[in-house]
Protein backbone atom coordinates (compact mmCIF):
# COMPACT_ATOMS: atom_id res chain seq x y z
CA UNK A 1 0.00 0.00 0.00
CA UNK A 2 1.63 3.47 -0.82
CA UNK A 3 0.85 5.81 1.74
CA UNK A 4 -0.65 8.73 -0.03
CA UNK A 5 -4.38 7.26 -0.66
CA UNK A 6 -5.48 9.45 -4.30
CA UNK A 7 -9.29 10.19 -3.51
CA UNK A 8 -10.55 11.19 -6.80
CA UNK A 9 -12.52 14.02 -7.02
CA UNK A 10 -16.13 12.00 -7.67
CA UNK A 11 -15.40 10.01 -4.44
CA UNK A 12 -16.46 13.80 -2.33
CA UNK A 13 -18.59 14.90 -5.42
CA UNK A 14 -22.34 15.07 -3.92
CA UNK A 15 -24.30 13.34 -6.57
CA UNK A 16 -27.42 15.18 -8.02
CA UNK A 17 -29.01 12.15 -10.11
CA UNK A 18 -28.93 10.76 -7.05
CA UNK A 19 -31.67 13.05 -5.23
CA UNK A 20 -35.13 12.62 -5.51
CA UNK A 21 -37.34 15.39 -6.87
CA UNK A 22 -37.89 17.14 -3.58
CA UNK A 23 -34.75 17.34 -2.34
CA UNK A 24 -33.42 18.24 -6.17
CA UNK A 25 -35.34 20.95 -5.81
CA UNK A 26 -34.49 21.84 -2.11
CA UNK A 27 -30.67 22.20 -3.17
CA UNK A 28 -30.84 24.77 -5.67
CA UNK A 29 -32.48 26.95 -3.37
CA UNK A 30 -30.81 29.21 -1.16
CA UNK A 31 -30.29 26.89 2.11
CA UNK A 32 -33.94 27.26 4.24
CA UNK A 33 -35.75 29.67 1.81
CA UNK A 34 -37.75 26.41 0.10
CA UNK A 35 -41.50 26.60 0.78
CA UNK A 36 -43.50 23.54 -1.00
CA UNK A 37 -46.60 25.08 -2.85
CA UNK A 38 -49.42 22.28 -3.00
CA UNK A 39 -47.35 19.35 -1.20
CA UNK A 40 -48.02 16.18 -0.62
CA UNK A 41 -50.35 16.40 2.25
CA UNK A 42 -52.67 18.88 0.05
CA UNK A 43 -53.47 15.50 -1.61
CA UNK A 44 -53.67 16.94 -5.23
CA UNK A 45 -53.50 13.91 -6.71
CA UNK A 46 -54.79 12.42 -10.38
CA UNK A 47 -58.53 11.29 -10.13
CA UNK A 48 -57.72 9.71 -13.84
CA UNK A 49 -54.95 7.36 -12.71
CA UNK A 50 -57.10 5.03 -9.81
CA UNK A 51 -59.77 4.40 -12.72
CA UNK A 52 -57.08 2.79 -15.05
CA UNK A 53 -55.79 0.92 -11.53
CA UNK A 54 -52.54 2.97 -11.15
CA UNK A 55 -51.34 3.95 -7.99
CA UNK A 56 -51.54 7.67 -7.98
CA UNK A 57 -48.97 10.02 -5.66
CA UNK A 58 -49.74 12.49 -3.38
CA UNK A 59 -48.17 15.32 -5.16
CA UNK A 60 -49.08 13.99 -8.41
CA UNK A 61 -45.17 13.85 -9.27
CA UNK A 62 -44.57 17.51 -9.46
CA UNK A 63 -43.13 19.46 -6.76
CA UNK A 64 -43.31 23.09 -6.60
CA UNK A 65 -40.90 25.35 -4.41
CA UNK A 66 -40.77 28.82 -4.06
CA UNK A 67 -37.69 30.54 -2.51
CA UNK A 68 -34.59 32.10 -3.31
CA UNK A 69 -31.08 31.51 -5.46
CA UNK A 70 -28.62 33.52 -5.16
CA UNK A 71 -31.02 36.04 -3.16
CA UNK A 72 -33.17 36.27 -6.08
CA UNK A 73 -36.52 34.99 -5.75
CA UNK A 74 -37.18 31.65 -7.52
CA UNK A 75 -39.39 29.08 -8.04
CA UNK A 76 -38.29 25.93 -8.80
CA UNK A 77 -40.51 23.12 -10.73
CA UNK A 78 -39.56 19.28 -10.46
CA UNK A 79 -40.76 16.49 -12.28
CA UNK A 80 -40.44 13.10 -9.95
CA UNK A 81 -38.57 10.96 -12.78
CA UNK A 82 -39.60 7.43 -10.56
CA UNK A 83 -43.51 8.02 -10.48
CA UNK A 84 -44.64 7.19 -14.09
CA UNK A 85 -41.65 7.77 -15.86
CA UNK A 86 -42.30 12.01 -14.96
CA UNK A 87 -45.34 11.99 -17.38
CA UNK A 88 -47.43 15.15 -17.03
CA UNK A 89 -51.24 14.36 -16.18
CA UNK A 90 -53.74 16.89 -15.39
CA UNK A 91 -53.01 17.69 -11.93
CA UNK A 92 -48.94 18.15 -12.84
CA UNK A 93 -48.93 20.37 -15.60
CA UNK A 94 -51.79 22.57 -13.64
CA UNK A 95 -49.43 22.57 -10.88
CA UNK A 96 -46.71 23.70 -13.49
CA UNK A 97 -48.82 26.27 -15.36
CA UNK A 98 -50.26 27.77 -12.16
CA UNK A 99 -46.29 28.14 -10.52
CA UNK A 100 -45.12 30.05 -13.95
CA UNK A 101 -48.31 31.98 -13.90
CA UNK A 102 -47.49 33.45 -10.38
CA UNK A 103 -43.54 34.08 -10.77
CA UNK A 104 -45.03 35.76 -14.20
CA UNK A 105 -47.14 37.91 -11.95
CA UNK A 106 -44.60 38.68 -9.46
CA UNK A 107 -41.99 39.62 -12.30
CA UNK A 108 -44.53 42.11 -14.30
CA UNK A 109 -45.08 43.42 -10.75
CA UNK A 110 -41.26 44.48 -10.83
CA UNK A 111 -39.90 41.43 -8.65
CA UNK A 112 -38.56 39.50 -10.79
CA UNK A 113 -39.42 35.68 -10.59
CA UNK A 114 -36.81 33.26 -12.12
CA UNK A 115 -38.00 29.48 -12.94
CA UNK A 116 -36.53 26.63 -12.67
CA UNK A 117 -37.24 23.59 -14.65
CA UNK A 118 -35.81 20.26 -13.54
CA UNK A 119 -36.93 18.04 -16.41
CA UNK A 120 -36.72 14.52 -15.77
CA UNK A 121 -39.98 13.21 -18.01
CA UNK A 122 -41.29 11.24 -20.82
CA UNK A 123 -43.86 13.88 -21.85
CA UNK A 124 -47.31 13.32 -21.73
CA UNK A 125 -49.05 10.77 -19.49
CA UNK A 126 -50.43 8.33 -21.69
CA UNK A 127 -53.11 7.70 -19.22
CA UNK A 128 -54.37 11.38 -19.25
CA UNK A 129 -53.75 11.50 -22.93
CA UNK A 130 -55.55 14.51 -23.78
CA UNK A 131 -55.64 16.88 -20.77
CA UNK A 132 -51.41 15.85 -20.83
CA UNK A 133 -51.43 17.08 -24.06
CA UNK A 134 -53.83 20.69 -22.91
CA UNK A 135 -51.27 21.15 -19.76
CA UNK A 136 -48.20 20.90 -22.29
CA UNK A 137 -49.65 23.49 -24.47
CA UNK A 138 -50.53 25.60 -21.52
CA UNK A 139 -47.15 24.93 -19.94
CA UNK A 140 -45.09 26.17 -22.54
CA UNK A 141 -47.49 29.11 -23.31
CA UNK A 142 -46.76 29.80 -19.33
CA UNK A 143 -43.03 29.30 -20.22
CA UNK A 144 -43.59 32.01 -23.25
CA UNK A 145 -45.18 34.81 -21.08
CA UNK A 146 -42.41 34.45 -18.08
CA UNK A 147 -39.13 34.30 -20.04
CA UNK A 148 -40.22 37.92 -21.34
CA UNK A 149 -39.64 39.27 -18.04
CA UNK A 150 -37.51 36.77 -16.10
CA UNK A 151 -35.07 33.75 -16.95
CA UNK A 152 -36.55 29.97 -17.33
CA UNK A 153 -34.02 27.48 -16.55
CA UNK A 154 -34.47 24.08 -17.20
CA UNK A 155 -32.05 21.44 -15.96
CA UNK A 156 -31.84 17.94 -17.40
CA UNK A 157 -29.99 15.74 -15.22
CA UNK A 158 -30.70 12.50 -15.76
CA UNK A 159 -31.31 9.30 -15.91
CA UNK A 160 -35.03 9.37 -16.85
CA UNK A 161 -33.75 12.42 -19.42
CA UNK A 162 -36.60 14.87 -20.76
CA UNK A 163 -38.72 13.37 -24.14
CA UNK A 164 -41.90 14.13 -26.00
CA UNK A 165 -43.98 16.99 -25.30
CA UNK A 166 -41.77 18.36 -22.31
CA UNK A 167 -38.77 18.50 -24.58
CA UNK A 168 -40.56 21.54 -26.59
CA UNK A 169 -40.77 23.33 -23.05
CA UNK A 170 -37.07 22.89 -22.99
CA UNK A 171 -36.60 24.35 -26.30
CA UNK A 172 -38.05 27.30 -25.53
CA UNK A 173 -36.70 27.78 -22.10
CA UNK A 174 -34.41 30.52 -21.64
CA UNK A 175 -31.21 28.22 -20.56
CA UNK A 176 -30.91 24.38 -20.47
CA UNK A 177 -28.36 22.52 -18.44
CA UNK A 178 -27.47 19.15 -18.84
CA UNK A 179 -25.60 16.57 -17.42
CA UNK A 180 -23.65 13.74 -19.31
CA UNK A 181 -25.81 11.28 -18.13
CA UNK A 182 -28.78 13.11 -19.37
CA UNK A 183 -30.47 13.02 -22.94
CA UNK A 184 -33.07 15.06 -24.45
CA UNK A 185 -34.96 14.78 -27.92
CA UNK A 186 -38.66 15.25 -28.88
CA UNK A 187 -39.06 11.28 -29.56
CA UNK A 188 -37.63 8.97 -27.54
CA UNK A 189 -35.04 6.03 -29.01
CA UNK A 190 -38.15 3.19 -28.68
CA UNK A 191 -40.17 6.06 -30.54
CA UNK A 192 -38.26 6.26 -33.20
CA UNK A 193 -37.16 2.26 -34.01
CA UNK A 194 -41.07 1.77 -33.14
CA UNK A 195 -42.44 4.03 -35.90
CA UNK A 196 -39.24 4.02 -38.32
CA UNK A 197 -37.87 0.77 -37.60
CA UNK A 198 -34.52 -0.49 -36.29
CA UNK A 199 -32.62 0.39 -39.43
CA UNK A 200 -33.78 4.13 -38.77
CA UNK A 201 -33.03 4.02 -34.84
CA UNK A 202 -31.95 0.92 -32.53
CA UNK A 203 -33.04 1.81 -29.59
CA UNK A 204 -30.30 -1.00 -27.93
CA UNK A 205 -27.65 0.97 -28.78
CA UNK A 206 -27.50 3.00 -25.67
CA UNK A 207 -23.62 4.67 -27.25
CA UNK A 208 -25.61 5.67 -30.42
CA UNK A 209 -28.52 6.70 -28.54
CA UNK A 210 -26.19 9.28 -26.33
CA UNK A 211 -24.24 10.19 -29.19
CA UNK A 212 -27.69 12.04 -30.56
CA UNK A 213 -29.70 12.55 -27.28
CA UNK A 214 -26.88 13.13 -25.11
CA UNK A 215 -26.20 15.99 -23.12
CA UNK A 216 -22.51 16.35 -24.57
CA UNK A 217 -24.05 16.06 -27.67
CA UNK A 218 -26.73 19.03 -27.50
CA UNK A 219 -24.83 21.18 -25.81
CA UNK A 220 -22.04 20.71 -28.31
CA UNK A 221 -24.60 21.54 -31.13
CA UNK A 222 -25.63 24.79 -28.98
CA UNK A 223 -29.13 23.02 -28.18
CA UNK A 224 -28.52 23.31 -24.68
CA UNK A 225 -26.08 26.10 -22.67
CA UNK A 226 -23.63 24.18 -20.29
CA UNK A 227 -22.79 20.95 -19.30
CA UNK A 228 -22.34 20.06 -15.91
CA UNK A 229 -21.04 17.37 -13.92
CA UNK A 230 -23.88 15.42 -11.63
CA UNK A 231 -22.98 17.16 -8.79
CA UNK A 232 -25.58 19.51 -6.39
CA UNK A 233 -22.77 21.89 -5.95
CA UNK A 234 -21.76 22.35 -9.58
CA UNK A 235 -25.79 22.25 -11.11
CA UNK A 236 -26.94 24.76 -8.14
CA UNK A 237 -23.84 27.64 -9.25
CA UNK A 238 -24.61 27.10 -13.03
CA UNK A 239 -28.24 28.02 -12.15
CA UNK A 240 -27.46 30.85 -9.81
CA UNK A 241 -25.23 32.29 -12.65
CA UNK A 242 -28.14 31.80 -15.03
CA UNK A 243 -30.43 32.99 -12.39
CA UNK A 244 -28.02 36.41 -11.95
CA UNK A 245 -27.69 36.69 -15.57
CA UNK A 246 -31.18 37.40 -16.23
CA UNK A 247 -32.82 36.76 -19.35
CA UNK A 248 -30.72 36.79 -22.77
CA UNK A 249 -31.21 39.33 -25.04
CA UNK A 250 -32.02 37.06 -27.87
CA UNK A 251 -33.52 33.25 -26.63
CA UNK A 252 -32.87 30.40 -29.00
CA UNK A 253 -36.45 29.40 -30.12
CA UNK A 254 -36.59 33.10 -31.33
CA UNK A 255 -33.71 32.56 -33.65
CA UNK A 256 -36.09 31.32 -36.42
CA UNK A 257 -33.92 32.42 -39.47
CA UNK A 258 -30.23 30.94 -37.96
CA UNK A 259 -31.89 27.21 -37.54
CA UNK A 260 -33.85 27.61 -40.73
CA UNK A 261 -30.17 28.57 -42.85
CA UNK A 262 -28.43 25.99 -41.16
CA UNK A 263 -30.79 23.08 -41.72
CA UNK A 264 -31.36 24.21 -45.15
CA UNK A 265 -27.21 23.75 -44.70
CA UNK A 266 -27.50 20.48 -44.19
CA UNK A 267 -26.15 17.87 -46.86
CA UNK A 268 -28.85 14.83 -46.24
CA UNK A 269 -27.12 12.72 -49.26
CA UNK A 270 -25.12 10.72 -47.27
CA UNK A 271 -25.73 9.75 -43.37
CA UNK A 272 -24.97 12.77 -40.89
CA UNK A 273 -23.34 11.46 -37.90
CA UNK A 274 -23.09 12.81 -34.79
CA UNK A 275 -19.68 14.22 -34.52
CA UNK A 276 -20.22 16.60 -38.04
CA UNK A 277 -23.30 17.83 -37.28
CA UNK A 278 -21.71 19.32 -33.44
CA UNK A 279 -18.79 20.58 -35.56
CA UNK A 280 -20.98 22.19 -38.37
CA UNK A 281 -23.35 23.81 -35.78
CA UNK A 282 -21.28 24.38 -32.39
CA UNK A 283 -18.31 25.91 -34.03
CA UNK A 284 -19.60 29.92 -33.68
CA UNK A 285 -19.63 29.90 -30.40
CA UNK A 286 -16.51 28.65 -28.12
CA UNK A 287 -19.36 28.30 -24.93
CA UNK A 288 -21.20 25.47 -27.43
CA UNK A 289 -24.26 27.57 -26.98
CA UNK A 290 -25.41 29.55 -29.98
CA UNK A 291 -25.73 32.82 -28.52
CA UNK B 1 -55.02 -1.84 -7.76
CA UNK B 2 -56.32 -2.74 -4.07
CA UNK B 3 -57.18 -0.53 -1.14
CA UNK B 4 -56.60 -1.87 2.35
CA UNK B 5 -57.45 -0.44 6.03
CA UNK B 6 -56.25 -0.89 9.34
CA UNK B 7 -57.24 0.50 12.69
CA UNK B 8 -54.85 -0.02 15.93
CA UNK B 9 -56.90 1.36 18.70
CA UNK B 10 -54.10 0.59 21.29
CA UNK B 11 -51.94 2.90 19.76
CA UNK B 12 -52.58 6.55 21.60
CA UNK B 13 -49.08 8.33 21.71
CA UNK B 14 -48.89 11.75 21.32
CA UNK B 15 -47.93 12.97 17.62
CA UNK B 16 -46.80 16.36 16.60
CA UNK B 17 -45.64 16.46 13.46
CA UNK B 18 -46.19 15.19 10.29
CA UNK B 19 -43.64 13.15 7.57
CA UNK B 20 -43.47 12.44 3.68
CA UNK B 21 -40.88 9.69 2.71
CA UNK B 22 -40.82 7.40 -0.23
CA UNK B 23 -41.88 7.98 -4.21
CA UNK B 24 -44.39 5.93 -6.06
CA UNK B 25 -42.05 3.90 -8.16
CA UNK B 26 -41.67 0.73 -9.08
CA UNK B 27 -40.54 -1.55 -6.02
CA UNK B 28 -40.88 1.40 -3.74
CA UNK B 29 -43.59 3.23 -2.04
CA UNK B 30 -44.70 6.74 -0.82
CA UNK B 31 -45.50 6.86 3.13
CA UNK B 32 -47.26 10.10 4.39
CA UNK B 33 -47.78 9.89 8.37
CA UNK B 34 -49.14 12.36 10.50
CA UNK B 35 -51.07 12.94 13.91
CA UNK B 36 -54.22 10.91 13.71
CA UNK B 37 -57.69 13.25 14.02
CA UNK B 38 -59.18 9.84 15.86
CA UNK B 39 -58.42 7.84 18.18
CA UNK B 40 -56.13 5.59 17.95
CA UNK B 41 -53.86 4.89 14.51
CA UNK B 42 -55.22 4.37 11.48
CA UNK B 43 -53.89 3.04 8.20
CA UNK B 44 -54.63 3.23 4.63
CA UNK B 45 -53.00 1.37 2.11
CA UNK B 46 -53.37 1.86 -2.19
CA UNK B 47 -51.26 -0.82 -3.75
CA UNK B 48 -50.70 -2.12 -7.11
CA UNK B 49 -50.20 -5.85 -6.37
CA UNK B 50 -53.44 -7.60 -5.09
CA UNK B 51 -53.78 -10.65 -2.69
CA UNK B 52 -51.61 -9.18 0.10
CA UNK B 53 -53.62 -8.68 2.62
CA UNK B 54 -52.04 -10.76 4.79
CA UNK B 55 -48.94 -9.56 4.61
CA UNK B 56 -49.41 -5.37 4.98
CA UNK B 57 -51.27 -6.83 8.27
CA UNK B 58 -48.14 -8.55 9.53
CA UNK B 59 -45.38 -5.94 8.62
CA UNK B 60 -48.13 -3.38 10.39
CA UNK B 61 -48.55 -5.44 13.36
CA UNK B 62 -44.96 -5.43 13.83
CA UNK B 63 -44.95 -2.30 13.12
CA UNK B 64 -47.10 -1.36 16.04
CA UNK B 65 -45.89 -3.67 18.43
CA UNK B 66 -42.76 -1.17 18.62
CA UNK B 67 -44.24 2.30 17.52
CA UNK B 68 -47.57 3.48 19.39
CA UNK B 69 -47.94 6.73 18.07
CA UNK B 70 -51.47 8.09 17.00
CA UNK B 71 -51.17 8.42 13.73
CA UNK B 72 -52.75 8.34 10.16
CA UNK B 73 -50.95 6.83 7.50
CA UNK B 74 -51.36 6.83 4.19
CA UNK B 75 -49.59 4.95 1.44
CA UNK B 76 -49.01 4.61 -2.11
CA UNK B 77 -47.42 1.52 -3.08
CA UNK B 78 -45.82 0.60 -6.18
CA UNK B 79 -45.04 -3.17 -4.80
CA UNK B 80 -42.68 -2.50 -2.18
CA UNK B 81 -41.42 -5.58 -0.26
CA UNK B 82 -42.38 -6.11 2.99
CA UNK B 83 -38.91 -5.06 3.81
CA UNK B 84 -38.47 -2.11 2.19
CA UNK B 85 -42.14 -0.73 4.10
CA UNK B 86 -40.94 -1.65 7.11
CA UNK B 87 -37.66 0.49 6.24
CA UNK B 88 -39.24 3.46 5.04
CA UNK B 89 -42.08 3.08 7.86
CA UNK B 90 -38.95 3.49 10.33
CA UNK B 91 -37.68 6.59 8.05
CA UNK B 92 -40.96 8.00 8.33
CA UNK B 93 -40.68 7.48 12.41
CA UNK B 94 -37.06 8.93 12.05
CA UNK B 95 -38.57 12.61 10.26
CA UNK B 96 -40.87 13.13 12.98
CA UNK B 97 -38.64 12.45 16.10
CA UNK B 98 -36.22 14.52 14.65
Amino acid sequence: MSESTFVPPFVNRRSFIELDGRARAQSLLDEGTGKELVGPFDRIESPWLPMQDAVPQADDGCIVMKGRTAGNPAVVISLEGAFQGGSIGEVSGAKMTAALDLATRDSSAGISTAAVLLLETGGVRLQEANLGLAAIAEVIASILSLRQHAPVITVVAGTVGCFGGMSLAAGVSSYVVMTREARLGLNGPEVIEQESGIEEFDASDRALIWAVHGGEQRVGMGLADALVADSIDEIASVVRRYVLAGKPAQHRSEQVPLYRERIAALDTSTQIDPLTLREQWGLRDSQGGAR
Amino acid sequence: MEKIEFDYPAANGRITKRAHVGVVGSGDLEILLEPSTTEGAHVSITTSVNGFRDTWKSVFDRFFSKFDGATSIQINDAGATPGSVLLRLEQAVEVIEQ
